[in-house]
């Protein structure tokens, strides 16, 4: 992985003395709340319902083993011994107190670490693949240019106060997409050109929140040496026309809307132009130094065998579900599930996370991911330790053995902690985990994603479950609104609303009878989604308020 | 007395006035807005005094270029805190443009965005009396950076040699 060099340490040692500043001038009266906001949220510091929340960057998802035992000795000693993964690939703590977050970048900043960006009208952490490297349908592994992708973002004078947030993901795999690229205000995708030289699409204007929309492509083919003056000239566009007047307006999906993907593509290109040949054109050597830091561990030369093979029921089924296809044989991917029934999706101890270090350094060369499905995932492992890698995470209850499935929820921290929530998520997840408790059943649904938000900021990615829950107010209480048939990935579509929203006790019941008509009607091996997509919402619609018409 | 700013680095005394300052003399140097300039350009071209113009957020650049030989001073107004597009106006009038004078920044700023501003380009900085010490110190917050801008002196990682 990317080691950070001596500009890397200067630049986020001056950061935390810069934040430690600001927070000694907040805290003695110098400056307004007003004015603090602005700059704790470019260090990701929020002030949520209970206490502050800082967020992590964790750029691409990737951890040392070393990194992975300071955010578990942050969590036991500044919060309250645990830390949440999102959907970005990044860790929040919910309760620093604020007057302790300087020293908590500090011992971040010991192992290249920060919070930088994780929040605010700015660039935010570029996401991408957590298979990244090991897939074996990738074209070209994206980390070295997610890195560079990282290092121009980061602290870039002209983006600081951008219209509104503005987030980037990076696959190197763009027929599976692994990184939502299409819901990002950017998406690059990694592709081999016409003659063979690989190179960039770049998608603009994806995004959820309050207006959901699929990116759209507005250049096929970038040669890879343009990409940040490509990227300069996206943002520079948008900072100059994106709309500053209304914050629901305000991101770059807006503008492209606005403007139409023509009108939109060609200023991009008229910036570009004048830019392209400038400084920002990346030399082939330093993209080869940059790959220097991602090369492929020391693999072993290894025969593929089954290690499921003649072991009990509960391995197995970890096994086909928890792991998946290395593209060196003799290795797998390894899940970290962090969807435990009783457990808030995404959550994970200070002891699980120094569980993992140390199963990463025996097992995964050192090195963890985080998935924006809020896994964690050890990419390296060879078959034959797996077993004793599930024992390990079996016994710390990580291993439990549903990635994929209906219980793999994807949820935002919902009202229990989010000052922007209108309903409870986390409770959602456990009464939808209470009520399909049986393994069977759900291994018989197959691959299927609920994705659940707490609002419609979309930090759950509703719009793009298979089975997509919102929380919405109705005069104090929490109800929810079900989509169905959006899906991430290549294919990524927006689900539609089946109806009305129902309040919290039946949104259970409603998934139940959304899966009864599923199985009534699928075909093979059809997946969910995919009956969805040939049905139509409205035998689904149908039996949900059917059901409670009848009641 | 005339009010105090940080340019180039130290705290000048401001030797710039604008159009309602009491008892202009034709030979003192003016800052006016893009709007002003626009609505009144040949009687701010009558003047002996040097000239400047300040961009409001939603003023093109571009606009102003035909006149930057003329100009002694640009600049961008920033009305409030969350406000970003002069920082590119900033790069372009630098970069692009090629503006030598003074760049000046005025607005909603604090010593918390000087140190991007001067990457941006600016040079000069209306603070309030209470932040001007601190933004002297705060010019030097950083001292690397990742990508290309138009200052000189930083050790930037990501220029081509």
């Amino acid at each position: 992985m990317y080691r950070y060099d001596t500009v890397d340490r200067t630049l986020v040692r001056e950061r935390v003395a810069q934040f430690r500043d600001q927070t000694r001038r907040f805290l003695d009266g110098e400056m307004s709340d007003d004015e603090f906001r602005h700059l704790r949220l470019r260090n990701g510091l929020y002030i949520q319902t209970h206490a502050p929340m800082l967020r992590v960057a964790i750029p691409y998802g990737l951890l040392s083993s070393h990194q992975l035992r300071t955010l578990a000795s942050i969590a036991r000693r500044y919060d309250r011994g645990y830390g949440h993964f999102t959907t970005r690939q990044n860790l929040q703590y919910n309760w620093p107190r604020l007057e302790q977050v300087p020293d908590i970048l500090a011992e971040l900043a010991e192992v290249e670490m920060h919070a930088i960006q994780t929040s605010g009208n700015c660039i935010r952490n570029t996401t991408s693949d957590h298979l990244a490297g090991v897939a074996a349908d990738e074209l070209e592994d994206p980390r070295p240019w997610c890195e560079i992708i990282r290092q121009w973002s980061t602290f870039h004078p002209e983006f600081t106060y951008l219209p509104r947030k503005f987030k980037i993901a990076v696959t190197g795999s763009p027929d599976q997409d692994r990184a939502a690229t299409l819901v990002h205000d950017i998406g690059v995708h990694i592709v081999q050109g016409a003659d063979g030289e690989r190179g960039f699409r770049i998608l603009a204007g994806g995004g959820l929140g309050r207006t959901p929309v699929i990116g759209q492509v507005i250049r096929e083919f970038l040669p890879r040496r343009h990409l940040l003056s490509y990227l300069e000239a996206v943002l520079r566009v948008y900072n100059r026309e994106g709309r500053r007047d209304n914050i629901h307006k305000a991101r770059i999906k807006i503008l492209v809307r606005a403007l139409g993907i023509e009108e939109f593509t060609r200023r991009v290109e008229s910036e570009w132009l004048l830019i392209r040949d400038g400084r920002l054109e990346l030399e082939e050597s330093a993209v080869e130094r940059m790959r220097g830091f991602f090369r492929p561990p020391a693999y072993r030369h290894l025969p593929d065998i089954d290690p499921a093979a003649g072991k009990h029921a509960a391995f197995r089924a970890w096994y086909r579900y928890n792991t998946v296809a290395h593209r060196v044989s003799g290795y797998r991917a390894v899940y970290v599930s962090l969807k435990k029934p009783d457990v808030a999706p995404g959550d994970a101890t200070d002891a699980q996370l120094d569980l993992v270090a140390d199963l990463a350094d025996r097992y995964a060369f050192g090195e963890a991911r985080v998935t924006h499905t809020q896994n964690l995932v050890l990419a390296d492992v060879e078959q034959g330790e797996a077993f004793e890698l599930w024992r390990a995470l079996d016994e710390a209850g990580l291993a439990t053995p549903n990635i994929g499935t209906l219980t793999d929820i994807i949820c935002c921290p919902g009202l229990d902690f989010c000052s922007l929530a209108n309903a409870g998520s986390i409770d959602v997840a456990k009464l939808i985990n209470d009520r399909f408790d049986d393994y069977d059943y759900m291994y018989d649904l197959g691959e299927i994603e609920i994705k659940m938000s707490g609002c419609m900021n979309a930090c759950g990615h509703h719009h793009i479950g298979n089975i997509g829950i919102l929380g919405v107010d109705k005069s104090g209480e929490e109800w929810y609104q079900i989509t169905i048939g959006g899906a991430a990935g290549a294919r990524a579509a927006l689900g539609s609303v089946i109806g009305p929203s129902v309040p919290k006790h039946e949104v259970a019941e409603s998934i139940a009878r959304l899966l009864e008509v599923y199985v009534d009607h699928r075909r093979d091996d059809e997946r969910f989604v995919d009956t969805v997509r040939r049905l139509g919402v409205k035998p689904f619609k149908d039996r949900v308020y059917a059901a409670t018409a009848a009641a | 007395m005339p009010r105090r700013l940080l340019r180039d680095g130290a705290l000048v005394a401001d030797d710039w006035h604008v159009p309602s300052d009491a008892e202009l003399r034709d030979d003192e140097a003016l800052i006016v807005t893009f709007a002003e300039w626009q609505a009144d350009r040949e009687r701010w071209l009558a003047r002996s005094g040097r000239l400047g113009v300040m961009l409001a957020p939603a003023d093109e650049v571009e606009r102003l270029v035909p006149d930057l030989a003329r100009l002694d001073l640009a600049g961008a107004d920033f009305p409030g805190p969350s406000e970003g597009r002069g920082y590119t106006q900033g790069r372009l009038l630098r970069e692009r443009f090629g503006f030598a004078g003074e760049l000046r920044a005025r607005g909603a700023i604090r010593r918390d965005q000087v140190f991007f501003l001067a990457r941006c380009g600016f040079n000069s900085f209306e603070l309030p009396d209470s932040e001007l010490e601190g933004a002297v110190a705060a010019l030097a917050t950083f001292s690397a950076a990742y990508q290309p801008s138009n200052d000189l002196g930083l050790r930037a990682k990501l220029v081509r040699p």
